[in-house]
């Protein structure tokens, strides 16, 4: 305690209060150039990472910007602006804090450049901005530290690369720059430490106190789960049980979709007019704020939700959390688990909610690792290329640069620690020229060199351009979703995609409303009320994480070991069933089911290889049967298997599964699916060669920007070694592709398959038949198709 | 209202023929309008040189292969037709400069495409001026009652045009297509963009449906060319 400052000493005596052992400690190694503190919620940790700061501006009170605090989230700036100002308050020190984020006021921002707080809290987006201006190093000039909160959840994005690349602009800007970081739980320290230090330069790293372990359990329900499906309606009775127990509730769901509906259903279910709300990422954004501030105030006793309440900030008293869906990934399990009780040093209580029976397996083997203190987690790969075409735009902004000292600094981020000169250079090129092999006038130049050897913007108004477009959040192309003939606010937004596959008459789920779809008009999806009507449709996607190898293989572990005596009866009863109809998926085969269903031939394969490389099965297997004239018209894929439909039955599924042709076929392959399309748009957008957002207001509805799709299609035609079609490939061999996976089912299986014919959908296939995210095959289907549908349209309209 | 007539032969099965004001017209699955009769081709909004104004007005460096694409396939279209006549509808250039700025091989390659044949270009709103190369620069320009224009006008008939780029979207069985596409009544025929870098308007748009009568269909682009009935709202 004899380490703080006297006033401090005396604020903490006054409220009763004792500095947590890893307060002390952060304190303690304040002079480090880096310092990483590994926390679980309610541990102080944000406390923890400011003491220094206001320590050190209490003492030398000099004006500018001290101490630069960044999270992942904007609300949780304003949280924490509110939090600092009690300390700051009742120690009368002389500090400013100010928030910096896409909410502020224009006027609030131009004065802040001018005149820094000494403490400034922001996102990564807001930050990257500021070094933009020419007039960062007069922002920059006097600043000592930086604070990242929620760091574990930063890494895991580009955002975080981001992050970390406009910290190494800060760092060639102040070199003693010192850097905090605060995390929660991961499995490998060392690796955090060395994304938040500069190249080479060890973070010190602190471990707080864990805690006792959480109190975790499945829920007991009178009901079984049902046989598919999601969504956890099944659970109501028992889950209002246990928000009526608990002071406020946290029910989390991994969709949008699922959250929606769950929501509605709780609100039919709820006669005791408990306050229940919603909070997600699809909502229009006064709904959200509403059931922010309802938290806040203490009003809620449940709120339903979805990832976008993962983070930061201090819900009040969250005291109990349920998981309904199976939680696909450990880790993310007991950092969510984390929301309950920020008191220290009480166990957080948490319960699992498996929405199905497959998810009770999936939840029994996330509650042993748990237990085990097993953590899931992939090591880091080398930076993505699409954010540093972005970094070298938003650092040509600032004004001239020299290519070499970009380059040091770009390296000292140690994700890109590996980066060749050459391969920083091509993203030069590409950021000036756009790279293409085909080069054309000086016209086609974004950033030109002058005779001095530093290299700047051809023409500074193109700034503005790309000041609006930075960022690396992926904004799914999505539309609005407004009530036919009523000025109102919009309902929230679907994907674009879902939007193209609606029907006037179709109804869908949004801001807990089930409404009918009448039409689209430009970027608006307008619908009309249909209450009371079960929706037909409730797939829009939220985001989707694969389950994680580590829990991958506990599961077929459970499966095979044929022990399922810790398994609810009925889960037993249904593996049973399965077993009957088809078969139990093994470690050493690949099971596979054919059956008919609703005038389609449909195949399902059981691989366990996680979402993304089921994913890429699944376009491999269909690409094949496309060569094979086997008419497959699409496939959707879950963690577990891959379920492909289309006009004919297999009945060799062997020849459509040798790992030497689909290894073979996969670059040909990678070339034209809608993954890669899809990846391209996400890259491409990233890297500055498509506007998200441009000055010019939107389309008015005429000759609408052409489709990314025709970008990609030329480049491949024209132009398949460019730059931008190397980091296509790359990141979607990381991210959606995974074809690591596919090897490891393969070497797994030893390629043996086992294929049941099924009289029809199998206990194990059902839930498919729901998942979001269905992928069209583009292929001869689609033509005759087509010919069928027009023939049969010309027909009714008596035209044929 | 055209009558559908079954135009199934070695050459042309993937195209749909009908009959326009009296005349046998064919919709070809590439976007162009064939009239076999008088050895035309109508190709609409080709939009050469579009990346090279998007680099200019410091947005994005779209790839710079746009061009060399939709002459490629205009090239295609030329050698399945062998037109004595081509009249493009307007917008064939993304604006005045880009005519100017298209490189050594596009002139010439262009050039040896209209060599021997009758060239007629129409002004667009992109390429209002008129274009330096070899050809009939008009307005518009009729022929047999029809009259070819950029932009269609409310109030003609026999008129053939371009300009808004349409495309339809056919929903079947869960699936969900978008394509250029025709759209024709008995009054007028619009033309799907054929440049490699054209967005589109969806047939179902009022600026677009409201220039079409009760009984117009939308002839979808692609392998073949397939009409259904213009879905109005």
């Amino acid at each position: 305690m004899g380490y703080f400052p006297s006033n401090f000493h005396d604020w903490f005596a006054e409220r009763g209060w004792h500095p947590h052992p890893h307060q002390i400690e952060l304190f303690d190694a304040r002079n480090n150039a880096t310092n990483l503190l590994i926390a679980p919620t309610g541990g102080g940790k944000t406390l923890a990472g400011f003491l220094p700061s206001l320590a050190e501006i209490a003492a030398q009170p000099s004006p500018g910007l001290h101490t630069l605090y960044i999270s992942p989230l904007k609300a949780l700036a304003a949280d924490i602006r509110r939090n600092l100002s009690t300390p700051i308050a009742e120690m009368g020190l002389p500090i400013r804090v100010e928030d910096r984020t896409g909410d502020t006021s224009n006027t609030a921002k131009k004065r802040q450049r001018a005149d820094p707080p000494h403490i400034l809290l922001t996102t990564p987006e807001s930050l990257a901005l500021l070094t933009s201006y020419e007039d960062a190093p007069h922002i920059f000039s006097g600043l000592q530290r930086v604070i990242i909160d929620e760091i574990h959840a930063l890494a895991e994005s580009k955002r975080g690369i981001q992050l970390m690349l406009a910290l190494t602009r800060l760092q060639a800007l102040c070199p003693d720059l010192k850097r905090v970081g605060l995390s929660a739980t991961v499995e490998d320290p060392e690796a955090m430490g060395r994304f938040l230090a500069p190249t080479g330069q060890p973070a010190h790293i602190v471990h707080a106190d864990p805690g006792p372990d959480p109190d975790i359990a499945m829920l007991r329900t009178e009901e079984p789960p049902p046989w598919s499906g999601g969504g956890g309606k099944y659970a109501i009775p028992a889950i209002l049980d246990e928000v009526k127990r608990h002071k406020t509730t946290l029910i989390f769901h991994n969709t949008r979709a699922q959250a929606e509906i769950f929501f509605q259903n709780l609100w039919h279910a709820n006669t005791d007019n408990l306050p229940v709300g919603i909070h997600h990422g699809s909502l229009a954004r006064e709904q959200r704020l509403k059931t922010e501030a309802a938290m806040v105030a203490g009003q809620l006793r449940a709120i339903v939700c979805t990832g976008t309440l993962d983070l930061g900030i201090d819900w009040g008293d969250v005291d109990l959390i349920i998981q309904v869906g199976a939680p696909k990934n450990v880790k993310r399990l007991v950092q969510r688990i984390g929301r309950a009780n920020h008191r220290y040093n009480a166990p957080s209580k948490a319960l699992l909610v498996p929405a199905n029976r497959f998810e009770v397996i999936e939840c029994f083997a996330a509650l042993q690792a748990v237990k085990d203190h097993d953590l899931d987690g992939d090591p880091r790969g080398p930076g993505p290329r699409d954010v540093l075409c972005q970094h070298i735009l938003c650092r040509a902004c600032a004004g001239p640069f020299d290519t070499d000292a970009l380059y040091a600094e770009v390296t000292g981020f140690s994700d890109y620690s590996g980066l060749s000169r050459s391969d920083f250079d091509a993203c030069l090129d590409f950021a000036a020229t756009g790279g293409y092999a085909l080069r054309r006038y000086d016209q086609w130049q974004r950033l030109a060199q002058r005779p001095d050897g530093l290299w700047q913007l051809r023409d500074p108004r193109a700034a503005q351009r790309i000041r609006m477009n930075l960022g690396t959040i992926q904004d799914t192309d999505t539309v609005d979703v407004f009530m036919r003939n009523r000025r109102s606010k919009p309902l929230g937004e679907v994907e674009e995609a879902f939007a193209a596959t609606l029907t006037p008459g179709d109804t869908f789920v949004i801001g807990g409303k089930v409404v009918r779809y009448e039409n689209m008009r430009e970027l608006k999806v307008l619908v009309s009320p249909q209450p009371g009507r079960k929706p037909r449709f409730a797939v829009f996607s939220g985001t989707k994480f694969a389950t994680s190898t580590q829990l991958s293989h506990r599961i077929l572990d459970l499966l095979h070991s044929g022990d399922w005596s810790a398994l609810p009866d009925h889960t037993r009863d249904w593996l049973n069933l399965q077993s009957q109809l088809s078969e139990m998926p093994r470690a050493d085969e690949l099971l596979i089911e054919s059956f008919e269903h609703d005038g389609r031939e449909h195949l399902c394969l059981y691989g366990f290889a996680g979402r993304n490389a089921m994913q890429t099965l699944g376009l491999l297997i269909t690409q094949s049967m496309e060569r094979l004239g086997q008419h497959p018209m699409g496939f959707v894929s879950t963690d577990y298997a891959v379920l492909i439909w289309g006009l004919d039955a297999v009945t060799d599924p062997e020849p459509l599964l040798q790992i030497n042709d689909l290894r073979h076929s996969f670059q040909t392959w990678l070339a034209g699916n809608a993954v890669m399309k899809r990846t391209f748009r996400t890259s491409a957008t990233i890297a500055g060669l498509i506007e998200r957002r441009s000055i010019h207001a939107r389309k008015t509805g005429r000759q609408a920007t052409f489709s990314s799709d025709i970008l990609y299609d030329t480049l491949l035609k024209y132009d398949p070694d460019h730059l931008l079609m190397q980091i296509t490939r790359e990141e979607a061999l990381k991210g959606l592709v995974d074809f690591g996976r596919i090897e490891e089912m393969i070497q797994r299986t030893r390629s043996r398959t086992r294929l049941i014919r099924a009289p029809h959908v199998t206990p194990f296939a059902a839930p498919l038949f729901l998942e979001i995210g269905k992928i069209p095959v583009e292929g001869a289907a689609n033509e005759r198709l087509l010919a069928q549908e027009t023939a049969a349209l010309m027909e009714a309209a008596g035209l044929a | 209202m055209p009558n559908p007539t079954p135009a199934i032969t070695e050459q042309n099965m993937n195209e749909y023929g009908f009959s326009f004001q009296g005349h046998q017209l064919l919709a070809r699955p590439d976007g162009t309008l064939w009239w076999p009769d008088q050895g035309l081709l109508v190709v609409s909004d080709l939009h050469l040189g579009k990346s090279g104004r998007m680099a200019r007005r410091g947005g994005g460096l779209l790839p710079p292969y746009e061009t060399r694409d939709t002459l490629l396939r205009l090239d295609e279209a030329l050698n399945a037709t062998n037109p004595a006549t081509v009249i493009c509808l307007g917008d064939s250039f993304d604006d005045a400069t880009a005519a100017e700025e298209i490189g050594e091989d596009e002139i010439l390659w262009l050039t040896r495409m209209q060599s021997g044949r009758v060239w007629i270009w129409i002004a667009g709103n992109h390429d209002p001026a008129p274009l330096p190369f070899p050809g009939e620069q008009k307005a518009e320009h009729t022929l047999h009652g029809l009259v070819f224009r950029h932009i269609a006008k409310p109030e003609a008939s026999g008129e053939i045009s371009g300009h808004f780029h349409p495309k339809t979207r056919v929903s079947s069985r869960g699936k969900s297509l978008t394509r250029a596409s025709f759209v024709v009544d008995q009054n007028r025929i619009i033309l799907p963009a054929f440049g490699t870098y054209t967005g589109g308007m969806h047939t179902d748009h009022p600026a677009l449906s409201d220039l079409f009568g009760a009984k117009a269909l939308a002839i979808l682009t692609g392998r073949s060319a397939c009409p259904v009935p213009l879905n109005k709202t």
